[in-house]
């Protein structure tokens, strides 16, 4: 998208989005956005060991999603887990203690980054194998279904696990059961180190669900009103229809698969040009443009540094789990 | 009577659909015959007349072959010698049959059971006591659900399910596609929703196809979220091996699934153990593993009738008290080691037979226990040797009772051969009660 096109659309965007919902969404990418870095500053620190995945550059993806979700509905993701349990509104000092592997973290220390769940806010995991999460997802719809509940399950997944055989058997499940599940393709162009091109026949997601019927749209995950649009159009499909719908989000990770990659399968380049339209950007051109200033803007950030920071603070400084826990929480007595 | 299953060795001729002189054509049905597995409509073969029914309606225990009744080509039948009438033995075809439920239609469910008799019994088979344990709990509890292959309308490949549509419907008994990855995730994630699936594996050789998902997902997240997801749902079918379906339908998994820490693993023998343990299994808020047999479907043993009753899941049985030696297993083992047992008697050998039930959580107690008493102990499995049952037990055994061993604990199990097909092959591959009465003669020597 060249400069004119973006003004043209910031303009008609602005007429359509008040100031308070942009700040809101900003607040939110921040927040995954600093969390994220803070985390990878203590992962190289050795504070948090083992995989961690980031979700730095994809943040429009969940909270363009989540911001047209109602409070009862679900969500469930795979490994790439850190930004959904944020806007979630899991307590950013709970995930942070997670990855450090303390008690006091979402799953008392033996989860880590993977795996974190919260039935209170209506996150599911966390999942550590790809596209396992996906049949589970639609179980949880099975469930509102079941339950009469009205609510949706939102699955998410990335276009390395659209190639799992599972996925296919959940779409024509969730298609002939006419489940509740709202599948996110969050197509962030490699799964680990192997392009789409390498991985995959075709390089269009969203229609994968066509052979079962699966009504399907595919959205730029840089922008996140247009997300957010393409979410609204989405969950009412799925919630009055009671029906599957498959959303592809064209996104990009700004950060290494996980910790440890080298990203050889990438140029510096492309890596460069991708931030250069980073989601955060894009949504802070906007919010200046409304009469905003610079320092309101910095003001929040520091705001939400502080808090990140806070977390870092109680993650490193909670107890390890007691050796106690080593033996719990394996079966329900 | 035609053979109308892999396992069936013998039938009921519930109902004749023809009389004598009646005129049949290809295709007729002619009787209705209960198998191992349901009530099967069977058709002619060819053209005639019936000139005689030779086995009367509701004769039981009728054994494969046996004629049932003749034919003749003219309405003259009486005139008919005995020679012919052998050759015109009826011949009945088990293609295109339609399958009914009436025989073990539901009739427990709406008896009002005081606690007065709720050590009542009737003798039933596996089959309607697992279908019973299922009936009851879907009962009490709405968020109790059933699905997999062909359990709703097709009423069970093994006619376990029989029934259950007609009485909770499509939204409680649910026909899955053949898709057991996907249809396993999504009990595992209906169960991290608060309801409480069944999941029927057709055989649990299937369940290779969503074992992902019964081990990552449902067995380790409850450790992995702090206690917070439970995951009440119960993973059931056929386990081991059934009758000349060779080596891809002929498995054991009782050591895959007792290996992993998160799972319980349960596996009844007699129609008490089926009822008592998929009901307690269903109300238990673990993913729970319970290994069936196929060729203990049809069999019939005394059960509780009470809708009240259950059995612990993590206790075995004593099902037989004895003091030379302790035989311990599983399943259908557990009638061969009875058998063997028997036979030991007549040699002075005073066998305890016990029926594990639960392999995980295991009822060490009991076992070592018994070995008290024995000093010797067997182990029996139909499944693998090699990093079996009976070797963790075995090891169990030397950890927590060394000084109680009068000999080395020994192991009776299937040979570490993919099944064979053949019959003679497949009877040599399985563990027989002529192993368990060596072996018994050995570790008493």
């Amino acid at each position: 998208m060249n400069e004119k096109q973006s003004d043209k659309l910031a303009s008609k965007k602005k007429s359509n989005y008040d100031l308070d919902l942009l700040l809101k969404l900003n607040e939110q990418m921040l927040l995954i956005r600093r969390f994220e870095e803070k985390a990878g500053q203590l992962y190289g620190m050795g504070k948090i060991g083992g995989f961690c995945h980031l979700y730095i550059g994809q943040e429009a993806v969940v909270v363009g999603i989540n911001s047209a979700l109602k409070d009862n509905d679900t969500m469930v993701t795979s490994y790439r887990d850190h930004g959904h349990m944020l806007v979630c509104g899991m307590d950013p000092k709970g995930v942070m203690a997670e990855l450090t592997g303390r008690i006091t973290g979402y799953s008392k220390g033996k989860g880590g980054s993977m795996h974190m769940f919260s039935r209170e806010k209506g996150f599911f995991g966390g999942h550590g194998i790809v596209g396992a999460q996906v049949p589970i997802g639609a179980g949880l719809a099975f469930s509102h279904k079941y339950k009469d509940e009205k609510s949706i399950c939102v699955t998410f997944f990335g276009d390395g696990a659209a190639n799992q055989g599972q996925v296919y058997e959940t779409f024509n499940i969730a298609a002939l059961w006419s489940l509740p599940v709202l599948f996110i393709i969050e197509n962030n162009l490699y799964g680990m180190g192997t392009s789409v091109e390498r991985s995959s026949s075709t390089d269009n997601f969203a229609t994968r669900g066509e052979a079962f019927g699966i009504e399907n749209k595919t959205v730029n995950g840089m922008d996140v009103l247009d997300v957010r649009e393409a979410a609204i159009e989405a969950v009412n499909y799925c919630r009055s229809n009671q029906k599957p719908f498959i959303l592809e989000v064209k996104t990009y990770r700004f950060r290494g698969h996980s910790m440890s990659d080298p990203g050889k399968y990438r140029t510096r380049d492309e890596v460069a040009e991708m931030r250069k339209n980073g989601p955060l950007k894009a949504l802070q051109k906007l919010i200046l443009e409304s009469g905003f200033n610079e320092n309101e803007l910095k003001e929040i950030d520091n705001k939400i540094k502080l808090k990140v920071n806070e977390a870092a603070d109680f993650a490193i400084e909670s107890k390890l789990p007691d050796e106690s826990e080593l033996l719990k929480d394996i079966i329900i007595e | 009577m035609p053979a109308l299953s892999p396992t069936m060795e013998e039938g009921t001729l519930a109902k004749w659909l023809v009389k004598v002189g009646d005129k049949i054509s290809s295709g007729d049905l002619i009787a209705e015959i209960e198998t191992d597995k349901a009530t099967m409509e069977i058709e002619a073969i060819e053209e005639g007349f019936i000139s005689k029914l030779i086995v009367e309606e509701g004769t039981q225990g009728i054994k494969i072959n046996t004629p049932i009744a003749e034919f003749s080509d003219s309405e003259k039948f009486s005139e008919i010698n005995n020679d012919e009438r052998n050759k015109n033995v009826i011949n009945i075809s088990n293609k295109g049959v339609t399958e009914e439920v009436k025989s073990t239609a539901i009739e427990t469910s709406d008896k009002d059971l005081t606690s007065s008799n709720i050590d009542a019994t009737k003798k039933i088979t596996v089959r309607e006591a697992l279908r019973d344990a299922i009936l009851e709990e879907m009962d009490a509890d709405n968020n109790v659900f059933i699905m997999g292959e062909e359990v709703a309308e097709y009423e069970g490949a093994y006619k376990v399910t029989q029934g259950l549509l007609e009485k909770f419907g499509d939204k409680r008994v649910i026909d899955t596609p053949i898709t057991e990855h996907g249809f396993t995730g999504i009990g595992v994630g209906a169960a991290f929703g608060n309801l409480k699936p069944i999941v029927e594996f057709m055989t649990f050789n299937f369940s290779m196809q969503a074992i992902d998902q019964i081990i990552n997902s449902a067995a380790k997240t409850l450790y992995m979220s702090g206690g917070q997801m439970g995951c009440p749902i119960v993973f059931r079918g056929p386990n081991g091996a059934a009758s000349r379906v060779a080596a891809q339908h002929s498995q054991c998994f009782a050591s895959w699934y007792s290996h992993v820490p998160g799972l319980k693993v349960v596996s009844p023998w007699s129609s008490e153990d089926a009822k008592g343990l998929l009901k307690s299994a269903i109300r238990d808020p673990n993913p729970i593993v319970f290994l069936e047999n196929e060729v203990m479907y049809g069999q019939s043993f005394d059960c509780p009738i009470s809708n009240e009753f259950t059995l612990p899941i993590g206790k075995a049985k004593v099902e037989k008290n004895g003091s030379d030696v302790t035989i311990v297993a599983f399943s259908i083992m557990v009638g061969k080691a009875l058998e063997a047992a028997n036979e030991l008697e007549k040699n002075g050998i005073n066998v305890e037979v016990i029926n594990l039930r639960t392999l995980r959580p295991l009822d060490l107690e009991t076992i070592i226990n018994s070995v008290k008493k024995t000093n010797r102990l067997i182990t029996c499995e139909e499944g693998f040797g090699y990093s079996g049952i009976g070797a963790e037990i075995s090891s169990l055994i030397q950890e927590n009772a060394f000084d109680w061993l009068d000999a080395p604990v020994l192991r009776v199990h299937g040979k570490d051969v993919p099944m064979p097909y053949a019959e003679n092959l497949e009877k040599l591959a399985l563990p027989q009660t002529s192993d368990i009465i060596n072996k018994a003669k050995q570790i008493c020597s």
